[in-house]
This record gives C-alpha cells, structure tokens and sequence, in this order.
C-alpha cells in the first residue's frame, strides 16, 4: 500500500501545474485529492460508468414501470368502477382473476423493501442474467406497483361526466379511456409521476447490493480503494445525482406547463 | 308502432338497490321523428333517469327500448353504434378540457365516423358559425362563459349527425342570463325539424317549442299531452299542484 501511496504522489507531483502546488496548504491538499479519486488511473471512468449503468437502469425501468402501472391501473379501475354491474360470464371471470392478481402484485411490491426484491431476483429468480437485466427488471416491477397507484388515482379523479360525454358520442370504454381520460389523468398525475422517477433513480443505488457498478457503487469502491470518502462520495456521488434529479425537476416542469396550457 | 316511430319505449324499469328505490316503474313512451318531447317533473321524479336510459347511460333493470326498430336493451346489440345517432347533452357540458372547442367536435367524427381532418373541421366550423362561437375554435373550454359551452356541447353533439338529441337539463347549471342563448340554438334545432328530448325545467320553452310534454313523478309517467293541453287543463292533482309550484 505505501508503494502505491508514494506512485500516486510522485504522479500528482509530476503533472499537477506549479500554481497548484504552491497554494495555501488546505488547498493544495484538496487538489491532490481530487487527483488521487478521479484523474489518478483513470478513476473518473468508474464513476462515468457508473452513472451510464444508473441511467440505463432508471430509463429502462421507468419503461417497464409506466406500461406495467398503466396496465395495473386500468385493470384495478376497470373492476372498481364495472365489476360488480357486469353480466356474469367469462369477461367478468377473467376481470375477476386479473383484478385479484393485480391486487397481489401490489401488495407484495408495496410491502417488500426494493432491496430485499433485488436480492431474491439475483439469487433466486433470474440467476443466469446479468445484473443489468436483474436490475432493470427488479426496479421496473417494482416501480410499477407505485405508478399503477398514481395512475388509479388520477384516473378516479376525472369527473364521470367525461366518460359520459365520452360513451354517449359512440366512443366505446377502450377509446374513451384513450382519448378523453388517460390524457387527463396522465396531466392530473404528472407532478406524483414525476416524484416517482425521481424516487426511481435515486432508488437504483441499491443496485450495488448485487455487485453491479452504479454511480453509488463506484463511489464506495473508489472510498474503498484511495481511503478518501469524503471527495468521491460527496462530489462524485451525491452532487451527481442531485444535479440530475434538478435537471429532471426542470424537464418535468417545463412538461407540465406545456400541458398545463388549456388551463389558461 | 309506425314508421313514424323513432324510439319505442317499452316498460321501462330502473331499480337501485335490489328493489327498494324505483327511479322508473314501467315507463312507456313513443318519441316519433320530428318531435320535441320535453319532459317535466320534480326532483326524483326519474326524468334524467329516463333519458339516461334512452342511451343506455343508464343499463335498464326492465323493459326494453327499440331504436329505429332495434332493440338497444338487448345485450347482442353495439350500443356504441347507435349512441353516434344519439345526441347527448348534459347538464355540466362535459367539454373535454383537455382539447381544443374545434377538436372536441371533431374527434368524434374523426375517430368513429372516419371522417377525413379537413372535412370534420369544415363541418364543425359551419356549425360554429351556425352559433355564432366560430371565433372561438381554438379555445378551450376553462376559457368559455357557460353559456358558450352548452353551446359548444350542442354542436359537438350534432357534429355526428344525431337522429335524434337528448337534452339533460341543458339550461340548470348556467347564470339566468345566460339561459337565453342555449335555448334559442336549441329552438332553431326544434324548427329545422331536429328530434328532440328534452328535460328541463324551463316551463316557456316546453309550452312553446314542445310538440308534447310528458310529466312524470315517481318513475311513472303521470300524464302525457301537447303543451297547450297539458299545461291548460291538467287532469291530475298531482300536475296541477306541480304546476301551480313552478309557473
């Protein structure tokens, strides 16, 4: 270890600009840190790797988590709202079974902890994928329990009154939802929706319970590796995120006033 | 039944909660081509219920309903075909907030009767002028008076090409002064010949636009005349005292 501490040194001492080094001790020591956590052997390309693996894990998921909650959503909304009015026969028995295996799926989503979730895909149900394709697949099912509430309550909060201007030009349930509610809900919905992938991507962190190297991952195996958590953990980390949750924060605001036009 | 006959209303019944309320308790009634029926009647009387049903917004418990000659109460039958000929108009307008006032009464046509863009939108607009709204085609509904809206939902009712237009109080929710201008577009609908169903609470338009009113109480159809009859020389006590409370 004291050969490798005296190779970072000597390097630091070698590249670093003269200016650097003459600063105020406090300083100069701080930019010998950043080197040794992100220039020295490339360790900057831990954390960008890091982050690329985060990214795709929260796009995908948010993917699978959006279709999945759309689904559960309209299952669960369809049998609260017709399920007891319908005729009895296979459509009701197949709403029936759909709704009560919705239901199960929320439960156990909403009242597991994620990681807990991720483990048991790791080790017990997707053994030969990779941690990639676990993780996407981990954080997607789960976000989708959480959409599909967000959905039910956007959906339940469009007056009956449009489904039955809807119904009553010709549009049948399917179209109605399509064209006149969904909109609606998804516009109502959007801020909770937003909140979601936020709590999302920061969620993916426990990605490094499997062993894969997300963005959190890289940053304790470079604390690990130089003894330095403060700087990787704080600036290659945490600002990190924080600035990509503020960037989304603004995409999804600026989505919002778009939809929000009609309202003025 | 004669050719004449648009709806053929047949026994109609609507319970809720097993049997202990009977919002309708065998209703019969003919609306013929051509005619304003206006249906009057205190609150709970089943009047929106009624129409409601002609829809089927409402599914009947009984009876049976025939339009142009098909039975919609039967479960084979598409409703979703024979509401496009069902004009609907509601007491909140539910306008689609969401769209545009030319794209509320252009989806419809567009998405169910397959009409091309340009030509639902010609049509829409030739409707709008009709109402005097056609300056108001890329607005959208918040930033309507209630008055415009009701219009808007008329015509967006009528860009399907209705056989026949169910007004559910059309004229309840709005300010007094704005009351006037829905029912004229709807008297202009009366003289172009449109069939009409009409409850309202608007005793003048019944006497001077309907071809019939129908009173109903208690799920039932009390009596059943031309306006001049009916609101004139009313036969039951029932009538009379209602009519002595609104007019």
């Amino acid at each position: 270890m004291g050969t490798q501490v005296s190779e970072v040194m000597s390097q630091w001492l070698n590249s670093a600009p003269q200016w650097m080094l003459n600063l105020p001790k406090g300083l100069s020591e701080f930019c010998y840190k950043i080197f040794k956590c992100f220039i020295f052997d490339d360790r900057y390309m831990m954390f960008v790797r890091g982050l690329g693996n985060t990214l795709v894990i929260t796009f995908f998921a948010l993917l699978i988590g959006i279709a999945l909650g759309v689904l559960v959503s309209l299952v669960r909304v369809t049998w609260d709202k017709n399920g007891l009015e319908m005729r009895r026969g296979p459509n009701k028995f197949f709403l029936w079974i759909a709704n009560f295996l919705c239901k199960i799926y929320l439960a156990i989503i909403r009242g597991t902890p994620v990681v807990v979730q991720i483990l048991i895909y790791y080790f017990v149900i997707m053994t030969s994928s990779d941690k990639l394709m676990t993780a996407i697949v981990a954080f997607g099912v789960n976000s989708g329990a959480y959409v599909a509430e967000i959905m039910r309550s956007g959906i339940m909060s469009i007056d009956i009154g449009q489904n039955e201007a809807g119904r009553s030009l010709g549009f049948g349930y399917v179209s109605t939802m399509r064209y006149i509610i969904l909109p609606q809900a998804f516009k109502n919905v959007l801020p909770a929706l937003a909140n979601e992938f936020i709590v999302l991507l920061k969620e993916t962190a426990v990605a490094g319970y499997i062993g894969l190297a997300d963005l959190a991952y890289a940053g304790s195996i470079v604390g690990g590796n130089t003894y330095e958590y403060l700087i990787p953990l704080v600036f290659g980390v945490a600002l990190v995120y924080l600035v990509l949750v503020m960037f989304f924060t603004w995409l999804v605001g600026k989505l919002e006033r778009r939809l929000r036009a009609s309202e003025r | 039944m004669n050719d004449n006959t648009l709806i053929s209303v047949k026994d109609l019944k609507k319970y809720y909660k097993g049997e202990t309320i009977k919002a309708l308790d065998g209703v019969c009634a003919e609306i013929h081509k051509g005619e304003v029926v206006v249906v009057i009647g205190p609150s709970g009387s089943g009047k929106s219920t009624f129409l409601r049903c002609l829809n089927l917004l409402e599914i009947p418990t009984g009876g049976h309903i025939l339009f142009n000659g098909t039975d919609i109460t039967d479960e084979k039958t598409d409703i979703n075909f024979h509401r496009q000929k069902m004009g609907m108009v509601f007491q909140h307008f539910n306008l689609f907030p969401h769209m545009t006032v030319l794209k509320n009464m252009t989806i419809g046509p567009i998405r169910i009767l397959g009409k091309s863009k340009a030509e639902a939108e010609a049509q829409a607009m030739a409707l709008l002028k009709r109402v005097g709204l056609e300056e108001r085609a890329a607005a959208y509904p918040s930033q309507l008076s209630g008055g415009q809206k009701q219009r808007i939902a008329i015509v967006r009712a009528l860009c399907m090409n209705p056989d026949v237009m169910l007004f559910d109080e059309p004229t309840s929710a709005l300010d007094p002064e704005m009351v006037g201008e829905v029912l004229d577009v709807m008297k202009q609908l009366a003289r172009e010949g449109m069939t009409m169903v009409v409850v309202t609470h608007e005793m003048g338009f019944a006497r001077e636009v309907g071809s019939r009113v129908i009173f109903m109480d208690e799920g039932k159809i009390v009596e059943e005349n031309p306006p001049s009859a009916l609101f004139d020389n009313p036969q039951s006590d029932r009538l009379k005292s209602f009519l002595k409370k609104v007019l």
